[in-house]
């Protein structure tokens, strides 16, 4: 049986036992040769037992990220260096200024609206009869896939052209025939178009955003909320001077978080438009650069300019450790 | 305890019974104080809301079970006038190369989950109860990792694999999976560690036990709700993944995802085919998500989800 590449089902499952078997072989064969001697330096436990994940996280993360950030210097086929030219194709040309600009929309809107959604949707269904099934219902986009998701609000989106008998069969189009307006090709209407795929990215993780903000509300101690009804307060007041400001930490979790996400996630642009009507992102244009165009060198530019985004959020997110470190 | 999600560990349960007793309190006091869905202006907010977090997806699962000619003729709205179903869509679906891709959805989750979770343990307990040299350091390291867009890897890894042999085989969507899902791994893991009580392991250690034998008896035990959760979001972040399968996978071993992403591009009008593969993709992630939902949410809530 070809052991890289089986081609029958059966092969497929067995090479999958195989491997987990291989696996738990090798491990097992590390942990007691630990285990035998009676006196070990601490090194070498810590060798053992981290040992393999500093290895695997070392070669297939930090020296591959190492190798990007040197083709993002050289020409597309990495033969030759040629200074920061990548760059300023990536930060001149229009074409990649759209890209640019689409992925602002995309980092700034989607956790924002994302989280408001949550956040007011949580505050709604607090304490009421239907709390748990209404938040399922928000929460179930999490489950599947960005692939999914983008084919469900494709047929959202669904243009028919008005001419003879032709019906909508999207929904949405359906809804402005029925209100007496002209169906819109919402995926090709630019700059339109980038707005509908934001919506489906928005669709996604206000679920994401609704579960956290729903616990950190349930956290708001009992006494906060007695004192401020004493004082008058309920419904938009206690939501305003209560509730936002309690749940201002896991306010900040939510949004970097989201981001965080939204910053690297490609599959809704490639699924519903291939990046094609100026709806492109940076990181479906590192995916067609260094895939589809063979031009690593540009790819690699913008898979840099990605990392570089997220560098303050690194730094933030290592200061936030630190600090709950202290709280302990 | 702040209101902020970090990573509560074995406090976990303690907490969600104290706020089962809460809600309980509250649930009380709401009855006869005013609740905020007794207004009418907030009931129609969050039910405008749940439909349109509801209605797209109903609306491409009723399709997925109309007949093609009428998919094509017709809004799925007119299924309440003219009731036809069929499952010829899915068996059509299912014949075209989905099926494949069902396979080694599987095929490429199991290992993808079960690898980084007992590397990511050990490591984890390495960071937490083995003192090294440089521990801190790549702790530190291992946890700044975690944001790290994929994107930065991805060429160079696919060159490391063809230099190998391995590019386009399970073994290289193996790899990378396990390898991007190690830092975040290690760092929820080792939290939910720090959190046990150190007098357990000192007295285990008195007893004269190893580390292999703390890993096994004292620790891991103990662990079992955090490797679950996790395991829950590594299953379904894999099986719901399109960038590492579209870059790794060759033809023939193509997850799901990627299956049905072009089958989009390919034949974007052909409902019929997109819909019912559409839901064949979902159906596991949502089956595992409604079983399992309590851990998986208590993994949203012990860190973040990823990117």
């Amino acid at each position: 049986m070809d052991l890289i590449n089986p081609d029958t089902p059966g092969g497929k499952i067995l090479l999958m036992v195989l491997a987990i078997i291989l696996f738990v072989v090798v491990m097992g064969a590390i942990l007691l040769a630990v285990d035998r001697p009676k006196r070990v330096p601490g090194w070498v436990i810590g060798l053992a037992f981290a040992g393999p994940a500093v290895l695997m996280i070392a070669g297939g993360l930090i020296y591959p990220a190492i190798l990007t950030i040197i083709k993002s210097f050289q020409n597309r086929t990495s033969t030759e260096f040629v200074g920061m030219d990548n760059y300023i194709t990536a930060f001149t040309e229009s074409q990649f200024q759209i890209v640019l600009r689409n992925t602002v929309l995309w980092v700034i809107l989607v956790p924002l609206v994302a989280t408001v959604f949550g956040l007011v949707y949580a505050v709604l269904v607090d304490r009421t009869k239907f709390e748990k099934a209404a938040k399922g219902l928000v929460f179930l986009p999490m489950a599947i896939s960005m692939v999914g998701a983008s084919i469900i609000w494709k047929f959202v989106y669904e243009y028919k052209p008005v001419q003879g008998n032709i019906q909508q069969t999207g929904l949405l189009n359906q809804f402005i025939v029925w209100l007496g307006g002209e169906p819109q090709h919402f995926l090709v209407n630019e700059p339109w178009n980038t707005f509908f795929l934001i919506v489906v990215m928005i669709w996604i993780q206000a679920g994401f955003a609704m579960t956290v903000l729903s616990a950190s509300i349930k956290a708001i101690p009992d006494d906060i909320i007695e004192a401020a009804k004493l004082d008058g307060l309920k419904g938009w007041g206690m939501f305003r001077y209560i509730q936002v400001p309690s749940v201002r930490p896991a306010l900040v979790v939510v949004i970097t978080t989201v981001m965080l996400a939204t910053l690297k996630a490609f599959d809704i642009v490639r699924t519903m438009t291939g990046g094609q009507f100026n709806t492109s992102i940076v990181a479906n244009e590192f995916y067609t650069q260094s895939f589809r165009q063979n031009d690593q060198g540009l790819g690699s530019a913008l898979a840099v300019i990605l990392f570089l985004v997220v560098i303050p959020v690194i730094i933030y997110n290592i200061r936030q450790m630190k600090k709950s470190e202290e709280v302990r | 305890m702040t209101s902020t999600p970090t990573p509560t560990g074995a406090a976990a349960p303690e907490l969600t019974k104290r706020q089962q007793r809460r809600n309980e309190k509250l649930a009380e006091r709401a009855a006869d104080a005013k609740t905020k869905l007794s207004s009418p202006w907030a009931s129609g907010v969050a039910i405008l809301i749940a439909i349109l977090w509801t209605v797209p997806s109903f609306g491409l699962l009723v399709t997925s079970f109309r007949p093609q000619q009428d998919i094509s003729n017709s809004g799925w709205w007119t299924i309440f006038s003219d009731f036809q179903l069929t499952t010829a869509n899915y068996e059509e679906a299912l014949s075209r190369g989905l099926g494949d891709g069902f396979l080694n959805s599987f095929v490429l989750t199991i290992p993808a989950a079960l690898i980084p979770i007992s590397i990511a343990l050990l490591a984890a307990y390495a960071f937490a109860w083995v003192d090294f040299p440089g521990r801190n350091f790549l702790f530190v390291a291992v946890f700044a990792l975690q944001v790290v867009p994929l994107q930065v890897a991805l060429v160079p890894l696919q060159q490391i694999y063809l230099a190998v042999g391995i590019q386009g085989s399970f073994w290289s969507v193996w790899l990378s999976h396990s390898i991007f899902a190690l830092p975040l791994a290690i760092f929820l893991l080792h939290n939910f560690m720090k959190d046990i009580p150190p007098a357990l392991v000192e007295a285990a250690r008195v007893d004269g036990a190893g580390h292999v034998k703390i890993f096994f008896q004292v620790l891991l035990p103990l662990l079992v709700p955090a490797i679950a959760s996790f395991a829950i979001f590594q299953f379904l972040w894999v099986w719901n993944d399109l960038l590492v399968g579209l870059t790794f996978a060759s033809p023939e071993n193509r997850p799901l995802t990627v299956a049905i992403a072009e089958l989009a591009g390919t034949r974007g009008g052909a409902w019929y085919l997109l819909s019912a593969g559409a839901f064949i993709s979902m159906i596991v992630p949502v089956i595992v998500f409604l079983s399992l939902q309590r851990y998986f949410v208590r993994g949203l809530l012990a860190g973040s989800v990823k990117g």
